[in-house]
């Protein structure tokens, strides 16, 4: 199957790559492909050219800025499984990266590509918003940093200009989080999360907790947080807490999982990771 | 739009002009005859048209011959070295790790990135790293067998590959 014709460009920095968006109105970036080349070879979508952004050399590793880790938005999930920064401090992020695809996939797939994809069954975008992390972007006015509850704002639908390219992923006050884990029930065939949730209990005793795959966007459960936060995490608690994940969600229903399911599984999942930050 | 591209492929370097669209896999099969990569099924799923990219494995049919230019490539008919099966071969064949042979190429170079990261993986370990690629006959027991004959042999000679 071959795409439709396009142009192919390899900017070599974030300001060249911003013009070519601007000159070419059609255009895409072009991270590693395995969301965006998949759609295109069955012409379900058509850009005029790709802007490849991968070789950006500002745009990859993983570094440290305070109490901040800041993942560049062209690292790749084994490039983050290998970073020694995030196997020490943030190992929730290599759980949930070894549950993407499969090996060939963590070898090209970005956690920018990821974020902007805003794929509702995507892994990323949950254990992100959970962690409070914040995406940092540049667009021809400059950069921006927005909240990942600002940014995932619909489902294929960041909230990010046409022209505007996603260069980090921070993720803030590092030393505050006692536990964090991301669980996922995966559709055993495409390994896509049905349901995905990613959980952070905070030294000072707040629970964060987020959905994806069952809804149409990743999403805080806010109503669990508020019931479980600040009280300890015995089993009567962690119950009634997760009985509250379904509260103020719409949830998504397809040929693999009905919406009634998915919302039934979400209840299950936040319990199960409730449990796991104790 | 054309793009001259140079790409190392099994050590041989190669420039070529593509076409922005064409994928990889088109590539190196069609431009470069090199058959041993296959196209299953065309939609990042199988794993049949596994190279090792950089050293790592990828599935080129979703990749653009574009992107590989500079990158080093390994592909399936790189493995054997003067007509001595690599390893990983030898344990496909000794184990019984293939019938048809369709989703052996990708399945072996998925192996050949496992152990480069993990030589002596449990069944467990080497079950997850090939969750890419899928096999429709010889059943994945004795895939397993083939990797663990390859991790086995690969240890006891170290710098074999
Ligand atoms: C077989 C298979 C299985 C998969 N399984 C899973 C899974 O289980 N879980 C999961 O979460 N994902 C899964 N994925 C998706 C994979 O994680 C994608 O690689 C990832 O979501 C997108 O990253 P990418 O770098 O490939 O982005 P690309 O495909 O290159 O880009 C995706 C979109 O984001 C835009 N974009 C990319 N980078 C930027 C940027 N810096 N700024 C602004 N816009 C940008 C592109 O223009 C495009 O619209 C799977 C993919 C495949 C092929
Ligand atoms: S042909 Fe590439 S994954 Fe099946
Ligand atoms: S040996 Fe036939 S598909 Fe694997």
């Amino acid at each position: 199957m071959y795409p439709a014709e396009f142009d192919y460009h390899r900017p070599e920095s974030v300001s060249d790559a911003i013009k070519l968006l601007q000159e070419n109105p059609e255009a895409k970036l072009l991270a590693g492909g395995h969301s965006l080349l998949p759609v295109m070879k069955l012409r379900l979508a058509q850009p005029s050219a790709l802007v490849d952004i991968s070789r950006i050399s500002d745009l990859k590793g993983v570094r440290e800025d305070g109490d901040t880790i800041v993942i560049g938005a062209m690292t790749t999930y084994s490039e983050l499984m290998g970073s020694d920064v995030i196997k020490q401090k943030l190992p929730c992020l290599i759980d949930a990266a070894d549950n993407v695809g499969d090996v060939q996939v963590r070898n090209m797939g970005t956690i920018g590509g990821a974020c902007a994809h805003c794929d509702p069954a995507s892994d990323f975008p949950a254990i992100l918003l959970a962690l409070e992390s914040e995406i940092k972007s540049v667009g021809p006015n400059g950069e921006r940093t927005q909240s990942s509850s600002e940014f995932f704002m619909d489902m294929f639908t960041p909230k990010l200009e046409p022209d505007e390219v996603v260069t980090e992923i921070r993720i803030p006050n590092v030393s505050n989080i006692a536990k964090a884990t991301y669980i996922k029930f995966a559709h055993p065939a495409s390994g896509y999360a049905i349901v995905g949730i990613g959980a952070v209990r905070t030294n000072d005793g707040n629970v964060q907790l987020s959905v994806t795959g069952s809804v149409p966007i990743a999403a805080r459960l806010s109503a669990v947080e508020s019931e479980i936060s600040g009280k300890d995490l015995s089993d009567d608690n962690i119950k009634a807490a997760a009985e509250k994940a379904t509260e103020g969600l719409d949830f998504v229903g397809d040929i693999h999982a009905s919406d009634e399911y998915r919302a039934h599984l979400t209840k299950v999942y936040a319990r199960r990771a409730l449990e796991s930050l104790k | 739009m054309k793009h001259e591209i140079t790409v190392t492929v099994n050590g041989t370097k190669h420039t070529s002009e593509v076409d922005s669209r064409m994928l990889l896999v088109h590539y190196i099969r069609d431009v470069l005859n090199l058959t041993g990569t296959h196209v299953g099924c065309d939609t990042s799923q199988c794993g049949a048209c596994t190279i090792l990219f950089n050293g790592k494995a990828v599935k080129c049919c979703t990749m653009l011959a574009a992107q590989a230019d500079g990158a080093e490539i390994m592909t399936i008919e790189g493995l054997a070295k003067n007509g001595d099966l690599h390893p990983i071969q030898e344990g496909f064949w000794e184990e019984h790790g293939l019938q048809c042979g369709f989703c052996t190429p990708g399945m072996i170079m998925a192996s050949y990135d496992l152990l480069q990261r993990i030589p002596n993986p449990d069944e467990q370990q080497i079950r997850h790293n090939l969750e890419g690629n899928l096999c429709r006959c010889t059943g994945y027991q004795n895939i397993v067998k083939s990797v663990q004959f390859a991790s086995k042999k690969m240890s006891g000679a170290p710098g074999d590959d």
